[in-house]
């Protein structure tokens, strides 16, 4: 017969015994709630949810991309902030966004309501994609030699700091970019 | 075994009448300092770096924050816990089994290569020569002699895990042991779980390190991400099984609890080496290059079967001490045996803490934030090192520490010092973390990067947005954190102290007093309770629940948990910003 013994010394005979009414009880809130989160995160809340966690990835050299940005900048810029160029993405077209050590390049013009594709690399090391609404954020991770793919709908207008939340160096905390939000 | 023969390798305890085999002695006693000395060192660091993040004060320069938070991770997540996970599974592999070491001298090679390896590792980072934080993500890179020493550090690890492989097996072999004891099984896992985060982190890091000597091109940072998570997170999950083992051994030493279903445990213990590594992923949810299927399966179906075994065991071990309790007697109704733990003895209260900190604070937060969606809001701002200290630092740290108060006296044959002080510290720590962690994690859930030097942005000129200024919240979250860092450094201080304290100071004994300890915690045979529960709990009670109190208290942790799940659905839907 089953007897209980410390955790702190080994059992003899057969520790194996059927559960009793309090674990089962709890045994089977617990595989309900899990199978619960696993629903809501596979099947309900990509159903029902606007804000959603489909990331497009593209492989790309750095240099490559770079130049998209470069010519992405040339064709829609609009105008300029400390020397940063500031860019308004096509409605419902590609708004490209480059970090490098230690920024964020070209400052982001968007239309409230209107859908953007946000395309993000970096041109050096790994980044942190973060902007900051003061409360809340946003974050993706950004890489070299990949694009980090998001449809994007703003729905408040204002200008929202882009900072980089993964460390790349001594001048990380310099990493500032910017998404101006118009009506 | 014979008495003569086991007295051929070892004394025989005093207390606990284990036969203590003396190279591992030596060897736990080594492992010990070790990590008491990393640990002192971590805590010194911890409190410079929230010295800095608390805005107000600012402390460190530039380089030496960025510097010194590099060697803060390293030395806190990595050597203070393996050193002592290895003391760890040293004593669970031959003194707790009254069973002997194979090979000292192979015992003794994990330690060197361990120590060198840390030190250089340590020294490296300190002098800023290999500022790369605690994940040096390629092509972010640190000199080879940094690559090299983790290598031969990870490599000295693994040899003292699969030396206690070999110890359980020859144990058995020679017939000392059947069944191992629960808490040596919690370290089988946690030894499993660490083979495979050692083997990750050698992926990662050797092609990095042959990268940084030149001889191959530098690593996919994609790739590297994966496999490093392997190490990074797989080595939460050894923490994780060896703080569970330390959590039934505490409930058992403090008030004799003995699990309620001894299998149950376990195969909640199996389903941490089965699923939990899958949590790894929930690192690369914001990542470019994974698909969402991959995603969604990896962190929201295996990642939940090892959360239901937390789920259990935060079940299972409040059930043992209400058992326990009520077998004694010292209940009445519902909660009446909550009044009657030992609350100052300082193993319970550690238990408390830890169990409390790592399941209402750390799990909920590490499920909620793990899940895709939700991460996005999370990913790499301070909520994700405010989950992670609730984790490691106020759940396993606290743990470790608890066991230490009955292992050192035990080990070391001294009289513990400062009992008063002792007493207090689990309190003063837990409430210092607790503290820390709020204003940590309402300072990340507002949007605050982590490992970051200024949020305000004061050097970035006309660009700059200072995140501080537009409310008052980040500030204040930021200054709680400070604030709660230096209560939980008092108390990280206390425990060294008394540790450090017993080491050198303590009176020698060969029966040092361990407080409240139940006799029963080391008696091979069960004592004989009255009722004749042993021998069907469900059937001896038909009809009525056997730890109410318990029910009651996990129901309520259930019911906080499904409302944070929830609100954390809300506050998603609360961003002015729709993504897919």
């Amino acid at each position: 017969m089953a007897v209980r013994v410390s955790s702190l010394v080994k059992p003899r005979g057969a520790w194996w015994q059927s559960l009793g009414r309090d674990e089962r009880l709890w045994v089977g809130l617990v595989v309900i709630w899990g199978l619960a989160m696993f629903a809501m995160i596979v099947f309900i809340w990509p159903a029902i949810g606007a804000r959603d966690n489909d990331i497009q990835a593209y492989r790309v050299d750095p240099a490559t991309f770079h130049d998209k940005v470069e010519a992405f900048t040339a064709a829609n810029k609009v105008g300029e902030i400390a020397g940063v160029p500031v860019v308004a993405a096509p409605a419902g077209g590609d708004a490209y966004l480059e970090a490098a050590a230690f920024s964020w390049r070209p400052f982001l013009q968007l239309q409230r309501g209107k859908q953007y594709r946000l395309l993000l690399s970096s041109r050096d090391l790994q980044h942190g994609f973060s902007l900051v609404f003061g409360p809340r954020s946003l974050n993706y991770q950004v890489l070299p030699g990949y694009i980090t793919v998001v449809q994007i709908t703003p729905e408040r207008s204002g200008e929202f700091p882009v900072v980089c939340n993964e460390y790349c160096g001594l001048g990380h905390h310099l990493m500032l970019g910017r998404v101006i939000v118009k009506d | 075994m014979s008495m003569q023969a086991s007295l051929t390798f070892g004394r025989r305890c005093q207390v606990t009448d284990l036969v203590v085999d003396r190279s591992a002695e030596h060897q736990i006693m080594a492992h010990a300092v070790t990590a008491v000395v990393y640990l002192a060192i971590g805590g010194i660091l911890a409190l410079l770096i929230a010295l800095t993040r608390w805005q107000w004060v600012h402390l460190l320069p530039v380089n030496t924050f960025y510097e010194l938070l590099s060697t803060h991770g390293m030395v806190m997540l990595i050597f203070w816990i393996l050193f002592f996970e290895v003391a760890g599974l040293i004593f669970a592999s031959t003194v707790l089994l009254s069973a002997r070491m194979v090979a000292p001298i192979v015992g003794w090679i994990a330690y060197a290569m361990m120590l060198g390896g840390s030190l250089v590792a340590m020294l490296l980072m300190l002098t800023g020569r290999a500022t790369v934080m605690f994940t040096s993500y390629p092509p972010l890179l640190a000199p080879p002699t940094y690559y090299g020493a983790v290598l031969v550090f990870a490599v000295g690890a693994i040899v003292a895990v699969v030396h206690f492989f070999v110890n359980v097996i020859a144990a058995r072999r020679r017939g000392d042991v059947g069944t191992l004891p629960l808490f040596t099984f919690a370290l089988l896992a946690a030894a499993i779980l660490a083979l495979w985060s050692l083997a990750a982190g050698a992926a990662a890091l050797i092609p990095a390190f042959l990268w940084s000597l030149g001889l191959i091109g530098p690593p996919d940072p994609g790739v590297y991400r994966l496999l490093y998570w392997g190490l990074g997170h797989g080595a939460q999950q050894v923490n994780l099984a060896a703080m569970i083992g330390i959590w039934y051994a505490l409930a058992s030493l403090t008030v004799g609890a003995k699990p309620v279903n001894e299998g149950l445990s376990r195969v909640a213990i199996v389903l941490y080496v089965l699923f939990i590594q899958m949590g790894s992923m929930h690192h690369l949810l914001a990542d470019p290059g994974i698909a969402p299927w991959v995603r969604n399966l990896n962190t929201s179906y295996f990642m939940y079967a090892a959360v239901m075994a937390s789920l259990i065991h935060a079940f299972s071990i409040p059930a043992a001490v209400e058992l326990a309790m009520r077998e004694r007697g010292l209940s009445n109704g519902l909660f009446g045996w909550l009044r009657n733990v030992p609350w100052g003895e300082p193993g319970f209260a550690s238990l408390a803490v830890s169990l409390v900190l790592f399941g209402v604070f750390g799990g909920i937060s590490g499920v909620i934030m793990g899940g895709p969606q939700a991460n996005l809001l999370a990913h790499n701002t301070l909520i994700v090192p405010a989950h992670f200290h609730m984790t490691v630092v106020a759940g396993t740290t606290a743990a470790f520490m608890g066991i230490s108060y009955y292992l050192v006296p035990l080990v070391f044959q001294r009289q513990m010092m400062l009992p008063a002080m002792v007493k207090a510290q689990p309190w003063v720590y837990g409430f210092g973390m607790t503290v820390l962690c709020i204003g940590m994690g309402l300072a990340g859930h507002w949007g605050l990067p982590r490992r970051h030097w200024d949020v305000t942005f004061s050097s970035t000129g006309p660009l700059g947005i200072n995140l501080l200024a537009g409310s008052a919240e980040p500030t204040i979250f930021l200054a709680i954190m400070g604030i709660g860092a230096i209560i939980a450094v008092t108390g990280g201080a206390m425990f060294v102290l008394s540790i450090v304290g017993t080491v050198f100071l303590g009176t020698r004994t060969a029966t040092p007093d361990l407080g409240y300890v139940s006799p029963e915690a080391f008696a091979p045979m069960p004592a004989l309770v009255a009722g004749g529960s042993e021998d069907h709990p469900a059937a001896a009670h038909a009809g009525a629940f056997e730890v109410p109190g318990t029910l009651v208290l996990a129901l309520l942790f259930l019911m906080l948990f499904i409302a944070l799940y929830g609100y954390s659905w809300i506050e998603l839907s609360g961003i002015p910003m729709l993504f897919r």
